[in-house]
């Protein structure tokens, strides 16, 4: 048996050197190859690191956002670019109608889904099934109700939406600027509950302008998303109408004091959903990031999401929640038969899904907005 | 004889008229023909119909939002003016040609930073937890609400004109022929005299050029009334973002925007007139 002996001179370590050099860039290049690029169209915040960046480095994506402020924003931004230009869209579940409508997004497979993990009141989420057909599936959800400085009210007076006439906020009472939660809030407040309080005749729409319009003497201003943050933090707003924990639960980690209740009159749930956009080339790996966001780990991240918290539909993201940061599993009431528990609420017929209105047009709750703004 | 203009004077003409062309004269005809247009399906498709016109010139919302927007934009010209008055008179005939200079040079320097800037400086200032009310609080008043509110846009509005109100008022009132003053003071006028019936006159046009500059710039704001008025009423420049968030309406932003350079036209000439009429 011989043995062949290894030496290592100069210019054999030298020429390994060399040659290991060489093939580096190669092995470089295989085991890092350029990102696949995802464009995604979404509310600010969604594909920012603190939500995307697990899921980018376990499969080599980069998703490159284009973030817009409202629906109607989104549809435009949507038609006004050619098929394929948008892998995935995160919309307003009131929306997916129209999009589907317009045939901006493809059909998705069901069968990807985890839906048995979902409560039951979010498996068929209305809007988003056509038949058996699926266009779009919820991520995510918050509540919207009455959001107030807890140093000038309590809880108790804040447990109704009349809470914005009391005489202690006169002036301090700020909108976010968009007419659809605002006026839901209102039509709750009018007893508009049944079948939803944006299904109302044109006597209750009568009825609940006359009563927006009273509210008018209390107004301080109508706020944009920065504005909201900011004139609740320091103290110029001591009520918000038209939004949520959303909000308040970002300035609530600032040490602002600040709250979000669903008051007895009931509250307006916002939803958010996924779809993939027509003619994309990456529906594989757009179902694989849907799939993600709605395991336990995504869930995670969405419910903590830094532009804005959450709620989760699914049992697993409860109980990843509770287990990870059970502060905000109670604060946010992620807790079965916790009294503001959205399952609870939404059993109780205390919450409604947000919608466009069914027997007025979108455009006769805007203008009215326009006149309420300026009277 | 009339000299007649070479090709070579022509040319030097040229990219003046080339820029207003590009990016007035041909943007404005573009709106003015987009407030004609229609959306459908959040898409602007060319067209000629007087939907947009008709329905925002019928909306009681515009013109409220109109008439406050006007009066704003008045009332911010009028002050401005008034505050900046004493001491473009002081700057023009009180001070040394070096004290001057300075002066001009420290009322350009806040355009050195974004005006943006400057009114979320004053969000802090004017907040009920803020310095001012602090400082107020100590003298046992207050605290006052400033921010979200008509006093808290007509700082925003002075932030952004008074500097340049005084500049033009300065160097209007300091170009006035000094010989004058001291004629109306040796033919017996006093103080009061001179002031209203010789350097108000001769200084009429840089007066009335810096008013109609304070309201030019206050009426087509967005920053102040947002930022620092709370959008609480809104005004124009407010509506045209509403209007253009809402169902993407840009024909319909197009007729309010038409119509806010159709005032400015009207009140530009008007005072441009006013400061070039003859005195009788």
């Amino acid at each position: 048996m011989s043995h062949s002996k290894i030496t290592l001179t100069r210019r054999g370590l030298l020429a390994s050197a060399a040659g290991a050099a060489l093939s580096a860039p190669m092995v470089n290049r295989a085991w890092a190859a350029d990102p696949v690029t995802i464009n995604m169209l979404a509310w600010y915040g969604h594909a920012e690191p603190d939500v995307v960046e697990e899921f980018e480095a376990e499969n080599n994506v980069k998703f490159v956002p284009k973030y817009y402020a409202g629906g109607d924003n989104m549809l435009a931004l949507i038609a006004q670019s050619p098929p394929g230009t948008y892998d995935i869209i995160l919309s307003d579940a009131e929306f997916v109608q129209q999009l589907n409508a317009a045939g901006y997004i493809e059909e998705m497979d069901a069968s990807l889904f985890p839906f048995d993990d979902f409560y039951s009141a979010y498996q068929k989420f209305p809007g988003h099934w056509t038949d058996d057909q699926l266009w779009s599936v919820m991520v995510r959800f918050g509540l919207l109700g009455v959001s107030y400085n807890t140093d000038a009210l309590t809880a108790e007076e804040a447990m109704s939406y009349n809470a914005f006439w009391n005489p202690k906020v006169t002036g301090k009472v700020g909108h976010f600027d968009w007419h659809l939660p605002n006026m839901g809030q209102m039509s709750l407040l009018m007893g508009n509950r049944n079948p939803s309080p944006f299904d109302i005749s044109e006597d209750a729409w009568e009825a609940v302008q006359e009563k927006t319009l009273s509210l008018k003497p209390q107004v301080g201003g109508y706020f944009d998303y920065g504005g909201t943050f900011s004139s609740l933090k320091n103290g110029e707003m001591l009520a918000m109408c038209g939004i949520g924990d959303w909000i308040t639960g970002v300035l609530q980690k600032d040490g602002a004091p600040v709250a979000s209740v669903i008051p007895q009159e009931g509250g307006i749930q916002f939803t958010e959903s996924y779809s993939i956009g027509k003619g994309s080339t990456k529906q594989e790996l757009v179902n694989k990031f849907i799939q993600y966001m709605l395991s336990p780990r995504g869930q995670l991240r969405s419910i903590q999401m830094a532009a804005y918290p959450a709620l989760s539909p699914t049992k697993s993201g409860w109980k990843a929640i509770q287990e990870a940061n059970p502060a905000e599993a109670e604060r946010s009431g992620l807790i079965e038969g916790h009294a503001q528990s959205p399952i609870r609420l939404l059993e109780e017929q205390r919450v409604f899904f947000r919608d466009i209105p069914q027997q007025q047009s979108l455009e006769d709750w805007n203008d009215f907005w326009s006149e309420y703004k300026t009277a | 004889m009339a000299k007649k203009t070479s090709l070579y004077e022509y040319a030097w003409r040229l990219p003046l008229i080339l820029w207003q062309g590009l990016f007035f004269v041909g943007p404005l005809l573009l709106m003015v023909a987009m407030s004609f247009w229609l959306v459908r399906n959040y898409r602007m498709e060319p067209d000629f119909v007087f939907n947009n016109w008709d329905r925002m010139l019928s909306r009681d919302y515009f013109w409220n939002a109109y008439f406050v927007t006007f009066w704003r934009a008045t009332l911010a010209a009028i002050l401005a003016s008034v505050l900046a008055f004493p001491a473009s008179f002081a700057l023009a005939f009180r001070a040394s040609d070096t004290v001057r200079r300075w002066a001009v040079f420290f009322l350009i320097v806040p355009f050195f930073t974004s005006y943006l800037v400057r009114i979320y400086a004053w969000q802090v200032l004017l907040a009920e937890s803020g310095p001012l009310n602090a400082i107020i609080g100590f003298l046992g008043l207050g605290p006052f609400t400033m921010l979200n509110s008509g006093f808290g846009a007509m700082v925003g509005y002075m932030t952004l004109v008074l500097p340049l109100v005084v500049i033009l008022q300065t160097f209007s009132l300091a170009a006035i022929d000094k010989s004058l003053i001291e004629a109306a003071r040796n033919l017996g006028a006093n103080p009061r005299e001179t002031l209203l019936r010789v350097i108000v006159p001769a200084a009429k046009v840089g007066l009335i050029i810096g008013f109609v500059f304070a309201f030019i710039l206050s009426f087509g704001d967005f920053v102040s009334p947002f930022y620092l008025g709370g959008s609480n009423p809104p005004t124009l420049s407010i509506l045209i973002v509403d209007t253009t968030k809402s169902g993407q309406q840009w024909p319909r932003a197009a007729v309010v925007a038409v119509m806010m350079i159709a005032t400015l036209f009207v009140v530009a000439f008007a005072a441009v007139a006013a400061a070039y009429r003859k005195r009788s």
